[in-house]
């Protein structure tokens, strides 16, 4: 089986995490999604659907789509998971990879929290 | 300039474009505790909620007691949403703290920062299973007093022993209706979490 010259990269935890292989790591529920310019389909699903036009003017974590779609979480993670490999949907791990340390994090969070007092 | 999230037209409150890194807590405890209060008087967007699935074997007699056993039904997990810097957005979810939520608590609880506990006076007992399951969770927790007009009151020393508190967890008084004493809350939870992460290596 070869990938062959396919169109898009698909990010490895995304075939790994995908359904064929439930046990590898899937979406996070925060993980954040975001809609690319890339059209819909004719027979796009209307699930995937909903969720592409929920997406079009912003930005939104898997959970919140979940929310306001009325649908569980693991379906949404589905869906997206999809999206994601058909090029429609942009993911980004809730904490980027190069986000720092825990502690700097926790102080980060600290320090905006008091600001809200 | 506005960049307040949940004032866009369409009123679903999309992310700050700035926002990078998303985080997350925990606030539990009985029903009627107060957690989805404590989220509405934080949250900058409209609380949501997601069913999510239960596999119920428990056969105890609670407060959902008539439900069928052995089956799967769903709960509501509320949340919501505070941007605390301009790139940094924390998550709160309220999840029910018993035990046949485990599942699901797990899945919530992963890379959480830590727990807010909330207590009734009126039935400390209630918090118990609650608090045993964030410890085996693993997660850092602070316990915050939610305060009825008709709750007993305690003095802190009090309900450190009846709960059975660790000297380090933190203990605080609040009314989750109010918010500078819930964030207070938030707060005293990052500080806790804080002392537990380990401190940067003395680069001389
Ligand atoms: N007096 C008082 N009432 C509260 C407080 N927090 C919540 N309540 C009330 O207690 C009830 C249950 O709260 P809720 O947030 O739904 O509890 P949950 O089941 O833990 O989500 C609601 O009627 C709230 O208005 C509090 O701090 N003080
Ligand atoms: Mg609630």
């Amino acid at each position: 089986m070869s990938a062959g010259p396919g169109r898009r990269l698909i990010p490895a935890y995304l075939v790994t995490g995908g359904r064929t292989r439930p046990t590898g790591p899937a979406l996070d529920r925060l993980a954040v999604l975001v809609r690319t310019d890339t059209a819909l389909a004719p027979d796009t699903g209307s699930e995937q659907r909903r969720l592409c036009e929920l997406l079009e003017p912003g930005a939104l974590t898997v959970v919140e789509c979940a929310a306001h779609l009325d649908l569980p979480v693991s379906a949404t993670v589905f869906l997206a998971t999809d999206l994601a490999a058909s090029g429609h949907l942009h993911t980004r791990p809730p904490i980027p990879s190069a986000g720092g340390t825990d502690r700097s994090l926790v102080e980060r969070l600290l320090v905006g929290l008091r600001s809200l007092h | 300039m506005d960049s307040a999230p949940s004032t866009d037209r369409t009123g679903i409150g999309y992310l700050p474009p700035a926002a990078q890194t998303l985080m997350k807590l925990v606030v539990t405890g009985p029903f009627g505790v107060g957690k989805t209060t404590l989220i509405r008087t934080l949250s900058e967007i409209p609380t949501l909620h997601t069913e999510e699935a239960m596999t119920q074997s428990s056969t105890r007699l609670d407060d959902t007691a008539g439900l069928p056993d052995k089956t799967t039904t769903t709960v509501a997990v509320d949340f919501g949403r505070l941007t605390v810097q301009d790139d940094l957005v924390l998550y709160m979810f309220g999840t029910p703290g018993q035990e046949r939520f485990l599942p699901l608590w797990e899945d919530i609880a992963r890379g959480a920062l830590g727990a807010l506990v909330l207590v009734d006076t009126r039935r400390l007992g209630d918090s118990f299973a609650v608090m045993d399951m964030v410890e085996e969770q693993g997660l850092p927790y602070a316990v915050a007093v939610n305060r009825f007009p008709d709750a007993p009151a305690h003095t802190d020393e009090v309900l450190r022993k009846h709960l059975d508190l660790h000297p380090d967890t933190p203990l605080l008084q609040c009314d989750a209706r109010e918010r500078r004493g819930s964030i207070d809350a938030l707060i005293a939870l990052a500080e806790h979490v804080l002392t537990r992460l380990p401190q940067p290596q003395d680069p001389s």
